[in-house]
């Protein structure tokens, strides 16, 4: 085990004076790992920048993990008869897809953006719990990685995303892909209950002074209304992966319909999870673009009240639709009517957001840069997604639809045409904050064309074939019997194929789009403020400083950092700039804060994070193993239990006498 | 504002502004993880109630549950919220000592409640209810044994929290780390009233 030194203070290399053990290193079993610009200092930073980052990358390559199966998908279905995927692995290959999307994709690439932003623009220096955001990130990664080591490990999961009892049973899904999902799902959850306590009691409490609640940035509202959510939704998925857990490893009878057992609790329990989760996906990117269109439109945000409570009622009503899901599965007349007007009610909170990003659009300035044409496409995209999704509420009309390709269109439109748009959108808004760079705006109207053409010509014939009847996880069709003209299903089928490998190709320019700016230098070397934005995280420099700010601002509006660039005419309504975004910072920044001790580097949230994978392979292949991971747990929870979260004052460098802007100290270690 | 909104998580010590809401960090993340431990318990609660009156082979519960024994160990585990509430009132006046003897007691109430639990999944047991006979032993054990781990898991920071005081170990406030596990221990009771009430003394 590698142990890194803390450098020795002057004291101890003299020798003149003993050094008395510190309250940080008497008990521990590592020394505190010390500041460092290697990779070691990625592995044990609290930073939430730096983990902010890493959840993007993390995601992001879960992303094409999730893509590559997508295009297996589509490939089998490019022709009749296919060849390329057996019934078995086309099983495993949509389970797997849609699970990697939903929990390794959209939800950490959203905590990427939460984490990064969240404290810079309620103008905080770091998190609540900085060594729980890290702990949570490891969680992330190691369940990803161990729910996909699966795939070598006989093979993946293959009951669909949500996993209806009694088909996961061992009888009718015997391999571990099974178990491998349940205790990776597990892991991944635990990621997202840490981080949701931990972004909560941040946006609550750390605000700046002056901060107010309907001070706050809207991207900050929709991630405290999203940790909500996942605070409450995720310990019933955990009760369900429990009890499945239960049934398959240690034969309990939950889901055993010949004891008795209901599979509708499953259902229950899922959804009761599972619709939240789908507000838990497209609320982040709802924030994201709500930064994005005012900025580009030169006006403040429409309504910012409605869009702040219209997104807290979405997050309320988000728990009393999730039977919708199950109307084929013979509810009854009364839960079946009840469900489906909440699924409506649900549609007017969402269609009122979409009112306020085009009336804020609406007589603005407009300006295409590529964040806001990805916003525009969630916009657009995720309006004919909710129109589909009105008519599931339907319930006559959903029994008919469920289960078929017009569900797929459906929530990819949502999904797809909504949440990733916007965090695309999101890419391109805050690259220039987060790397100093800004990306290639060319390269970035190819990706969003080829990605808007790609994904309609994917998903939008799936609507057609879903009406023609064409069910959800079809491995195979013949064409014999794909019908004629107009509604083919072959037709339909070749196009759709088609159009994900043009979507692939605008997604494979972002990443030519990064290596474009970034390793070939190309990218524009950007000011602190290259959109003239409106918010707090644009008033510090790009990259932020570790300690993100300099003086934490006192807030008194709305949109603080335009209202300190800007003044509005009374009578006239006319705005004029009155400073230039450095003006501003260099007038905030005059007398910078002295002693800022900033959350001390730790070994504990990764040796943590990586005893649950121990006892997930211990629960599938050895118990003693499983033993072991739980000592693990049980010792390292120990280590950081005597940890304090920042190093005592003692640890840190007095600060040297008459310089008034040292302004960080370094700890020793 | 010299120390930052990061200082927060030393807890008090830093003086008025320590936060938005004038909740600690600590004790605002508490109440937020017991708040998503009702969904949890909401769950293995409800599983249990919709088995509860399935005709299922095996024991059923009006024939093995032994509710004058179960009523001393529940009353056993309410004993120790009160207990608990004297060493957070200990910490509060700083008296040390006391804080060490009423944790060790609600650690040993703990410990007597689930060692009554252990015996009576035995019992139980024997009378031939296992985890896999029928939808009621598995929902019985679940929930129960759910419950049991999370006073088991009480226990081990009650000692823990003994034995880093003794060492003068606790970072940050003492009060409030004293008052954050008894915050989870109440909970912890409160859940069991629940539990006592809906699976024992309501009849199916």
């Amino acid at each position: 085990m590698t142990i890194i030194e803390r450098p020795s203070t002057e004291v101890a290399i003299a020798g003149a004076v003993p050094v008395g053990v510190k309250p940080s290193e008497a008990l521990g079993v590592f020394k505190r790992p010390a500041a460092s610009s290697s990779w070691r200092d990625w592995v044990v930073t609290v930073d939430h920048k730096k983990l902010g980052i890493m959840y993007g990358v993390a995601a992001f390559v879960f992303f094409l993990i999730g893509g590559v199966e997508a295009l297996l998908i589509r490939l089998q279905l490019i022709a009749p008869d296919g060849k390329v995927l057996n019934a078995d692995q086309y099983n495993q290959m949509f389970t797997m897809h849609a699970t990697t999307m939903v929990f390794l994709f959209v939800m950490p690439m959203a905590a990427a953006f939460a984490n990064y932003f969240v404290p810079l623009q309620i103008g905080a220096r770091d998190v609540a719990f900085p060594r729980i955001n890290a702990f949570g990130f490891w969680c992330f990664l190691f369940g990803g990685l161990f729910l996909n080591s699966s795939w070598f490990l006989g093979g993946g999961a293959d009951g669909g995303w949500f996993m209806y009892a009694p088909n996961s049973s061992t009888l009718f899904s015997p391999s571990h892909g099974v178990d491998f999902w349940t205790l990776g799902l597990q892991i991944t959850g635990i990621a997202s209950l840490t981080g949701a306590i931990n972004l909560i009691v941040t946006i609550l409490n750390m605000r700046a002074p002056g901060m107010k609640m309907m001070r706050m940035p809207i991207f900050t509202w929709m991630v405290l209304v999203t940790q909500f959510l996942l605070l409450f939704a995720i310990p019933v998925i955990t009760v369900a992966l429990f009890l499945l857990t239960f049934q398959r490893s240690f034969d309990a009878t939950f889901f055993d319909v010949a004891s008795g057992a209901d599979p509708l609790l499953w259902q229950h329990l899922f959804w009761i999870f599972g619709h939240p989760e789908v507000y838990i996906l497209i609320l982040p990117s709802f924030g994201i673009i709500s930064e994005v269109i005012p900025v580009f439109s030169k006006k403040p945000l429409f309504g910012y009240p409605v869009v702040a409570m219209s997104g807290a009622a979405i997050g309320f009503v988000g728990w009393g639709v999730w039977a919708h899901h199950m109307f084929a599965s013979g509810l009854g007349p009364v839960s079946v009517t009840v469900f489906s007007m909440s699924t409506m009610a649900i549609a007017v909170p969402t269609g009122v957001k979409i009112v306020n990003w085009i009336m804020t659009m609406w007589g603005g300035k407009l300006t295409f840069a590529v964040p806001m044409l990805f916003a525009i496409g969630l916009v657009t995209q995720f309006t004919i997604g909710g129109l589909s999704g009105v008519t599931h509420a339907v319930a006559p009309s959903d029994t008919q639809q469920t289960d078929t390709y017009y569900i797929v269109a459906h929530f990819h439109y949502v999904l797809f045409g909504g949440a990733v748009f916007g965090l695309f959108a999101g890419f391109y808004y805050w690259w220039p904050k987060m790397f100093g760079r800004q990306l290639s705006e060319s390269i970035g109207k190819w990706n969003f064309w080829l990605m808007v053409i790609g994904m309609n010509m994917t998903f939008g014939p799936m609507h057609i074939l879903g009406l023609q009847g064409q069910p959800r996880r079809m491995f195979v069709w013949t064409e014999a019997r794909a019908g004629e003209g107009l509604f083919n299903f072959g037709f339909w089928n070749r196009i759709s194929s088609i159009g994900s490998f043009i979507l692939s190709i605008g997604i494979l320019l972002f990443i030519i789009n990064i290596f474009y700016t970034h390793k070939m230098k190309k990218g524009a070397l950007t000011s602190n403020d290259p959109w003239d934005a409106r918010t707090l995280e644009w008033m510090t420099d790009s990259p932020p400083k570790e300690h993100n700010f300099d003086v934490i601002p006192q807030i008194n509006h709305l949109d603080e950092f335009f209202h300190r660039k800007y003044e509005q005419d009374s009578a006239t309504h006319s705005v004029t700039q009155v400073h230039s975004a450095d003006e501003v910072m260099a007038e905030l920044n005059a007398h910078p804060d002295e002693h800022i001790h900033m959350p001390s580097r730790s070994y504990w949230p990764i040796l943590l994070a990586l005893s649950l994978p121990v006892i997930g392979y211990g629960l599938i292949y050895n118990r003693m193993l499983m033993a072991v991971g739980v000592a693990m747990v049980l010792l390292t929870m120990f280590g950081w239990a005597m940890e304090p979260a920042t190093s005592p004052d003692e640890d840190f460098d007095p600060p040297e006498s008459g310089d008034t802007h040292a302004k960080e100290l370094v700890p020793h270690g | 504002m010299a120390e930052s909104a990061i200082a927060h998580d030393h807890g008090v010590s830093h003086g008025a502004h320590a936060s938005s809401t004038g909740l600690s960090n600590n004790k605002m993340g508490m109440w937020m993880f017991l708040g998503s431990e009702c969904l949890l318990f909401g769950g293995l609660i409800s599983t249990y109630m919709l088995y509860r009156g399935r005709v299922s082979s095996g024991p059923q519960p009006n024939n093995i549950f032994d509710i004058p024994f179960t009523s001393v160990s529940s009353f056993i585990l309410l004993m120790s919220s009160l207990t608990m509430v004297l060493a957070v009132s200990s910490a509060q006046r700083k008296d040390d000592r006391n804080i060490n003897l009423w944790l060790t007691i609600t650690a040993l109430l703990g410990a007597t409640f689930v060692g009554g639990q252990v015996y009576e999944f035995t019992a139980f047991y024997r009378e031939g209810l296992g985890f896999t006979t029928s939808l009621f032993g598995s929902s019985f054990y679940a929930l129960t044994g759910f419950h049991g781990v999370h006073v088991s898991v009480g226990i081990i920071m009650l000692i823990a929290l003994v034995g880093m005081n003794r060492n003068n170990r606790i970072p940050g406030d003492k009060a409030e780390v004293v008052e954050l596990i008894g915050l989870y221990w109440h909970f912890v009771d409160i859940i069991w009233i629940i539990i006592f009430t809906l699976v024992y003394l309501i009849p199916s």
